[in-house]
């Protein structure tokens, strides 16, 4: 008896000291990826050895003004907080007709609505592309936020349905008893109450969206291409240009993502993506 | 458990087989249809640039510039450089999610008692998710490129005095599957996981049963709903593995993926027609790996997904 238990006692620590292997494995090699990328675009000249031979800011200058990052930058600013706006305005009142009704066709609506995320981008994003193309929307910015628009709304719906359903709604029967009509009890009440979710939805599209490459690389012409296809291209015609370039190129786009990301941490928790976890015991249970 | 669904929308919303002839009923069913045209714009916009192209695709597959309706999936399953791709897009992507998935789950199950470091951890181990494909990439070829850091090191510690090939072929486009694949697994199950009412396992626990046990018969049954919802949304995105193949493996060869072909059709060739079909095949094959999935989840687990969040 006594003995058994030690052996378990020792295959969880083995097993615990496995796991934090694992993890440490993970988070250290991407670190030195990352650390990588930064030194290499400080290097002068940097061939096989553990450090580069001089320090030097020059490129991303020379990344600055080579892949007109300017322009991309702004280019990235526009789709983005344009496909938040939008897909927040289309999204969050659908989420909320998933989150308190029940009508018929509901689950048809819901796979709707999660069925772009569930096919990868490349096998809609063609179709959809030969769309735009002929509509002459493909190469503007507008084809890029339409394109980008497609998984962002459904995922503002994913993200908020759950946190409407935890909102009272008592109170909305309350403001309608007090005779607020639905735009009323929208503004008044719910908006809100759903701040933190639009945030936190908000935040979590603006990530995806600057990280979203295939449907951008799709849809974008040469002066709609968001960061990451920017950085596609020039690592992807990388024998032309420095490599040191393209990686400061690489570090201002992991500089924008980061950024955004941290302050949506700040807001969300990440275990409460998909619903929130109950840290009171409530009641009997 | 804090009581959402049915019962609260029961709480003004009547049921639509009621027909009671009152002004009150009828002032309530006015409102009740004004609720449901807030959903009409997301719908329209999901049908006129989802549903809409899609459809457009499939019927542009089946008429191709020349030959018959069926021309294009007769190229497709005949030609040597287009068939293929299937296998090798399978064999990046389903081992990839197996390993995200497989990974992510202990660890999650690990992370799932509050403490002060879970945070900072979850944090840690979720930064990834911003590095995007292209990132990863390039930070993999500087990273673990012939002369990069890993390959000094391991030459260094003389623990491996080959040279070290883990880009430009299979495994480099592997590695960065899991890269960008493992934080979404993690953060996916992690918030399963937490769902699930940790009094469940306690009661377990007072009857006995260690943590392998409570693990087995409580939250991996409780949890399959999860899992298998996180293995498909984990598989799609290694499965239209496209900057990552082009960059880190060898486009010509060993990891020419689906869409390699889908985007060479379309861009390149401009056959927009074969370009939809290969799309199509490429669909096809996903919603099989989902359906089976998901039957395989059931075969599993049947019963009430009560506690848990599928």
């Amino acid at each position: 008896m006594n003995g058994n238990r030690d052996q378990r006692s020792w295959l969880e620590r083995v097993w615990t000291g496995l796991l934090w292997g694992l993890m440490t494995l993970f988070v250290v090699n991407i670190a030195l990826m990352i650390a990588s990328v930064t030194t290499n675009s400080f290097a002068r000249r940097w061939l096989g050895t553990w450090l580069p031979e001089g320090w030097t800011t020059t490129w991303y200058t020379e990344a600055w003004r080579e892949f007109q990052l300017g322009d991309v930058l702004w280019v990235t600013v526009e789709v983005v907080f344009a496909v938040v706006f939008l897909a927040l305005l289309v999204g969050v009142p659908a989420a909320y007709t998933l989150a308190r009704r029940d009508f018929l066709g509901k689950r048809l609506l819901m796979l709707l609505f999660l069925l772009p995320l569930m096919v990868p981008p490349i096998t809609y994003g063609i179709p959809m592309a030969t769309v735009l193309y002929q509509v002459h929307l493909a190469g503007t910015i507008w084809g890029v936020i339409l394109a980008n628009l497609i998984p962002a709304a459904p995922f503002v719906i994913l993200v908020m349905t759950p946190f409407i359903e935890q909102i009272d709604a008592n109170l909305e029967s309350a403001a309608r008893v007090f005779g607020a009509s639905t735009g009323r009890m929208f503004v008044h009440v719910l908006v809100p109450l759903l701040a933190p979710g639009i945030l936190a939805a908000s935040l979590l599209v603006l990530v995806r969206t600057i990280a979203l490459f295939e449907l951008t690389f799709l849809t974008a012409g040469s002066d709609s291409q968001t960061l990451v296809v920017a950085l596609y291209y020039a690592v992807f015609a990388a024998g032309v240009r420095a490599p040191q370039s393209v990686d400061a190129m690489a570090m201002v786009y992991m500089m924008v993502t980061l950024v955004w990301l941290l302050i949506a941490l700040r807001f969300v928790n990440p275990t409460q993506l998909v619903s929130r976890v109950k840290e009171h015991p409530q009641g009997a249970i | 458990m804090s009581g959402e669904g049915p019962p609260r929308d029961a709480n003004y919303a009547p049921p639509a087989g009621s027909a009671v002839a009152s002004p009150e009923a009828a002032r309530v069913a006015v409102h009740f249809d004004r609720t449901l045209l807030l959903a009409v714009p997301a719908t329209l916009f999901m049908l006129l640039l989802f549903i809409y192209p899609f459809l457009y695709g499939l019927a542009l597959s089946f008429t191709p510039p020349k030959g018959d309706w069926l021309a294009n999936y007769r190229t497709f399953f005949s030609s040597d450089h287009l068939w293929p791709t299937i296998w090798t897009t399978l064999r990046l992507a389903l081992p990839a999610t197996l390993i995200n998935v497989g990974i992510a789950l202990p660890i999650a199950y690990k992370m799932r008692v509050k403490s002060r470091y879970q945070r900072w951890i979850t944090t840690i181990l979720v930064v990834p998710i911003t590095l995007g494909t292209v990132l990863i990439a390039e930070g993999m070829l500087t990273y673990f490129g012939p002369k990069g850091w890993l390959a000094q090191f391991l030459q260094w510690a003389h623990l491996y005095d080959g040279s070290i090939r883990l880009t430009h072929n299979y495994w480099g486009v592997l590695i960065s599957l899991v890269i960008s694949g493992f934080p979404f697994a993690f953060l996916l199950i992690l918030s399963y996981i937490t769902g699930i009412d940790p009094v469940l396992a306690r009661a377990a626990s007072t009857l006995g049963a260690n943590p392998l046990a409570q693990f087995r018969h409580i939250y991996l049954p409780l949890l399959a709903p999860g899992l298998a919802m996180c293995f498909c949304l984990a598989f799609v995105q290694a499965f239209s593995v496209f900057p990552s193949a082009v960059l880190l493996g060898a486009p010509a060869g060993p990891t020419r993926v689906i869409s390699i072909a889908a985007y060479e059709a379309a861009f390149e060739q401009y056959d927009y027609s074969l370009a939809s079909a290969i799309a199509m095949i490429m669909g096809f094959v996903q919603l099989l790996i989902v359906a089976a999935v998901l039957g395989l989840r059931n075969f599993f687990y049947r019963g009430p997904v009560t506690g848990g969040k599928g």
